[in-house]
């Protein structure tokens, strides 16, 4: 019970965060990537804020035996820099070139009710089951 | 659209988002990517996953309050067409898996961890969207 209350807690402070930051914005996230044209920053100084608390945070809190609710963490094990993750990011610059939409803003902006939002979440759904379809081993 | 430089905002925002992060190892010890957690979420419904929905719940729901407290809806438009969002939602899902991870994923927890492999990615698909974006807005004009 604890633990889920602490993944809505982070997930609210998440979702706050987005929206403050200006991430929910598509016209904000395409002009952070259009260096060549009305160049917007921002964007840059989200990802410095937010690493400037996970470099020093993720590294005292792995120093721990354990987490404080559960009783192991569960982080990634993979190290490798292959195909398959030059592919996916490839392929997921394009997407989010094409929209201005990465994951969290994009779930967050069904909220909206557009349906060109809704029309991308959808696909994007789709996109992610595909894999699991495509990749079951 | 033009947008206005929003440093103290964004920085402000990018520190929640951190923290929010930060918070999900400290408690759960889990990695708050994303589109990690959409994706297993969609097709795992077993109780190892609650936490999954949980945090989507309230990802849903305070994002979607400060969006409209804070941002307007009317800021929320996209530009391209509902074909090509469709193309590039299925590029966004499909991509993420594949790289297993996206913007919060290898971004911000990835390199929270000085992973090498979320550093490469993150510039992969920062450098593709950069690409991206050029050729759409200069050399076709969109």
């Amino acid at each position: 019970m604890k633990e889920l209350l602490a993944a809505l807690v982070a997930g609210l402070l998440f979702g706050v965060g987005l929206a403050v930051s200006g991430m929910l914005i598509p016209d904000k996230v395409l002009n952070f990537l259009d260096i060549a044209g009305h160049w917007d920053p921002s964007l840059a100084l989200v990802m410095g804020g937010a690493l400037a608390v996970t470099v020093p945070g993720y590294y005292l809190v792995t120093q721990r035996p354990r987490p404080l609710l559960v009783s192991s963490f569960s982080l990634p094990t993979s190290t490798a820099i292959d195909g398959k993750l030059l592919a996916g990011a490839s392929l997921f610059g394009l997407g989010w070139g094409l929209s201005g939409l990465c994951p969290a803003p994009a779930l967050v902006n069904i909220t909206t009710g557009f349906v060109d939002v809704l029309a991308f979440v959808a696909a994007m759904l789709v996109g992610m089951l595909l894999h699991k379809t495509l990749h079951r081993t | 659209m033009e947008t206005s430089f929003t440093p103290i905002a964004s920085l402000l925002g990018g520190v929640m988002i951190g923290l929010a992060a930060l918070l999900l190892l400290w408690l759960n010890g889990k990695v708050a990517g994303i589109s990690g957690i959409v994706g297993t979420a969609l097709t795992d419904f077993g109780a190892a996953s609650r936490w999954r929905w949980s945090f989507i719940v309230g990802l849903l729901a305070g994002g979607g309050i400060a969006l409209y407290q804070w941002v307007g809806v009317s800021e929320i438009a996209l530009r391209a067409s509902i074909p090509v969002l469709i193309v590039a939602g299925l590029l966004v899902g499909y991509g993420t898996r594949l790289g297993s991870g996206c913007t919060s994923g290898h971004g911000v927890c990835g390199i929270g961890r000085l992973s090498p492999r979320s550093i490469v990615a993150t510039c992969v698909f920062m450098g593709v969207a950069f690409a991206t974006v050029f050729v759409q807005r200069h050399l076709l004009g969109g």
